[in-house]
């Protein structure tokens, strides 16, 4: 028998610190899988954000930065510009890229630049213990809109992979999910392309990915990911919102 | 014929892998207890193991290896 | 001798940087130092550099993050309101310890203030600048040779000691020109075992990172980084000394205001008063050996500053208050002129406290 599945190399032989049924965890995976299977280890320097993921510096075998809230698309220019033969990444939250950190995101696409950005929203702020976040669905509970996200108070949640998607800059934003087995799958070959753009010398690829948070969405894991579904999905459409040398081929 | 191993010290007892399969041969083992307090996934009978890999797909821990 | 050249202020810190070694510069507009933006803008691109015109200074400092987490020299430059943008990332470069260098073109404050020169990011230059136990070395230029000169030395430091080492000018010398020798051509010769330049699979991987959540781990990094920062306190003191022999009463400035202090004892002495002047070049580390040796020989301190007294404070710890120190100031973009000065050199000779 061979092992046809097992932990990727690049991933650390450490217990991530994530809550029972958080998908950072398959998320962390498919970087790692995208990263081993195109041998890349040595040459890639990811940068860690703020919030739940911020020990994803402990979790990458490769070289990693650990970024103040919401600059790793900043810190990850310095570190590409530096050496444009290192394959560069960045994995952040929804409230480290698209609160805090959207100028820094948005900038970094306009120049398209040559990072990799994974992008998880689970629409809350998980490592402070749930608050709203700018993805927080209208009407969604938070420890910080007890009453549901009023729209007429907070506005409405940001479509990252849209808006990004207006710009020039950008080669590819797509937007997928882990919330099952299809998904999953889709998200893996996304977040591999990514990385081949940027290796390709493409410029700047976003994979924005819909991730639970059991905890703070209060929900059961598999409940979790069944909100996914019946919630996210709706108002954050999978599909590749971008792909710059797609649309040249067609023209 | 499929093998499926858990390391069972860093199963959090998530039950997504449960889910998961569909020969649904997965359980969490609700008697036993791993050394961080979980009650973790295991394997009720291997012989129906296809090998489809769903339950890795869908641990967020890589707790999973799949032999095929 | 090399050859000299007329440059302004602010250009002269940009070519002495190219030859320190630095390829790498990311920065944001701001008056008055935005020659140094200009200039690299021109220069980069033709020596296989990097410039880049940033989205705002605290994306700017942030990619300098990057880049010196590679090991690389690099700087950004900026002027007041931009210096305390770039503050949450000079923590970071800080608490990272990786070396960078950030100028400071200051202008007056607080808020958008003006941008006419001044010296009050004192405090926050000196004492630390942004959240957390850390310091930067502070350099102080006071002529456009020195703008150049420091800029060198600024490098080899922030290799040397692994941090953030910052050029505090102030908007009139970065305007002004004057003939400079410019530095020899040099790159770094320390080793970055540390560096961000990919595992190559040869080794287990760097992080660079400033979280600890264990917090013994962070007490004993604190520690650690204060016991770097006697070390520097010990070597890296840079002061000028002038008339300071038989001086009765001793004023200190630095910058500027130095220059101007020192046409002001020329004249005081030609009227007899024994006065000398202290000129601090690094301001963190503070001359502080000599100022205490002074307050043994002196009656008075007068501190020469473009703000409100905060510089004086350093002149009080350093001399332990065995003196009195006076305030000789302007604020806001005014200078002081020599004539205040030395009214205020007179007035402490006459003995009015």
């Amino acid at each position: 028998m061979a092992v046809i599945y097992s932990k990727p190399k690049s991933l650390a032989d450490l217990q991530l610190h994530y809550c029972p049924g958080c998908t950072h965890g398959i998320i962390h995976r498919l970087v790692a899988q995208a990263i081993d299977d195109l041998g890349i280890e040595g040459t890639t320097i990811g940068v860690a954000p703020v919030g739940c993921a911020v020990m994803a510096y402990d979790y990458f075998k490769c070289d990693m930065i650990e970024a103040a809230h919401g600059r790793a698309p900043a810190v990850a220019t310095g570190l590409k510009r530096s050496d444009p033969s290192n394959v560069v990444f960045t994995y952040q939250g929804d409230g480290d890229l698209a609160s805090i950190g959207m100028a820094e995101t948005v900038h970094a696409a306009a120049r398209n630049e040559n990072i990799t950005i994974i992008f998880v929203n689970n629409a809350i702020y998980g490592m402070t213990g749930g608050q709203m976040a700018p993805t927080s669905l209208p009407g969604q509970v938070t420890q910080t809109s007890p009453y549901g996200r009023d729209t007429n108070t907070t506005g409405f949640p940001i479509r990252v992979s849209e808006m990004l998607a207006t710009l020039d800059g950008p080669e590819y934003i797509e937007r997928v999910a882990v919330n099952n087995v299809k998904n999953v799958k889709n998200a893996q070959k996304a977040i591999k392309k990514a990385f081949e753009n940027q290796i390709n010398g493409k410029g700047f690829s976003l994979i924005e990915v819909i991730s639970a948070c059991p905890t703070n969405w209060g929900l059961t894991p598999q409940k979790a990911l069944e909100w996914i579904d019946e919630k996210m999905i709706p108002y954050y459409p999978l599909g590749v919102y971008k792909d710059r040398s797609a649309e040249k081929e067609v023209k | 014929m499929a093998k499926v191993t858990f390391a069972t010290d860093i199963c959090k007892g998530c039950g997504l892998c449960v889910n998961a399969c569909p020969k649904k041969i997965l359980v969490i083992a609700k008697e036993k207890i791993n050394k961080k307090g979980y009650s973790p996934a295991e394997m009720t009978d291997q012989s129906q193991c296809i090998g489809c890999g769903f339950c890795y797909t869908m641990c967020p821990d890589s707790v999973i290896t799949v032999e095929k | 001798m090399a050859e000299k050249v007329l440059m302004k202020g602010n250009e002269a810190i940009a070519e002495a940087a190219i030859r320190s070694g630095c390829r790498h510069y990311l920065g944001y507009p701001i008056t008055p130092q935005t020659e140094i933006a200009a200039y690299m803008a021109k220069r980069m691109p033709k020596i296989n550099g990097v410039f880049l015109q940033a989205e705002s200074e605290i994306s700017a400092i942030n990619m300098v993050y990057g880049v010196a987490a590679t090991g690389k020299r690099v700087m950004t430059s900026s002027s007041s309101p931009g210096i305390s943008l770039k503050q949450e990332g000079i923590s970071y470069i800080a608490g990272s310890d990786v070396p960078a260098l950030i100028v400071n073109v200051q202008r007056g404050g607080p808020g958008l203030g003006g941008i006419q020169p001044s010296q009050s990011d004192y405090f926050q230059a000196t004492k630390g600048g942004g959240h957390g136990d850390y310091h930067l070395i502070v350099l102080t230029p006071a002529s456009v040779q020195e703008m150049a000169d420091l800029t060198s030395h600024a490098f080899d430091l922030a290799d040397k000691y692994r941090m953030p080492v910052m050029l505090l000018a102030d908007g009139t010398i970065g305007q002004m020109m004057e003939p400079v020798e410019l530095p020899e051509e040099k790159t770094s010769t320390v080793e970055k075992p540390w560096a961000l330049t990919g595992t190559k699979m040869q080794r287990e991987h760097n992080i660079i990172n400033s979280l600890y959540l264990n917090t013994e781990l962070l007490e004993k990094t604190n520690f650690e980084r204060f016991e770097r920062y006697k070390q520097i306190e010990e070597n890296e003191v840079m002061y000028e000394s002038f008339m300071m022999e038989d001086a009765e009463i001793c004023v200190v400035s630095f910058g500027i205001t130095a220059r101007v202090s020192k046409n002001a004892i020329i004249e005081a002495r030609r009227q007899g008063i024994k006065v000398g002047l202290i000129r601090p070049i690094t301001v963190w580390p503070f001359p502080k050996q000599p100022i205490l040796e002074a307050a043994d020989k002196v009656k008075a301190f007068i501190s020469v500053e473009m703000s409100m007294g905060q510089m004086l404070e350093d002149i009080k710890l350093a001399c332990e208050c065995k003196k009195p120190v006076h305030l000789c100031n302007r604020v806001g973009g005014m200078i002081p002129s020599p004539e205040q000065v030395l009214a205020k050199i007179v007035e402490v000779e006459g003995g009015k406290n």
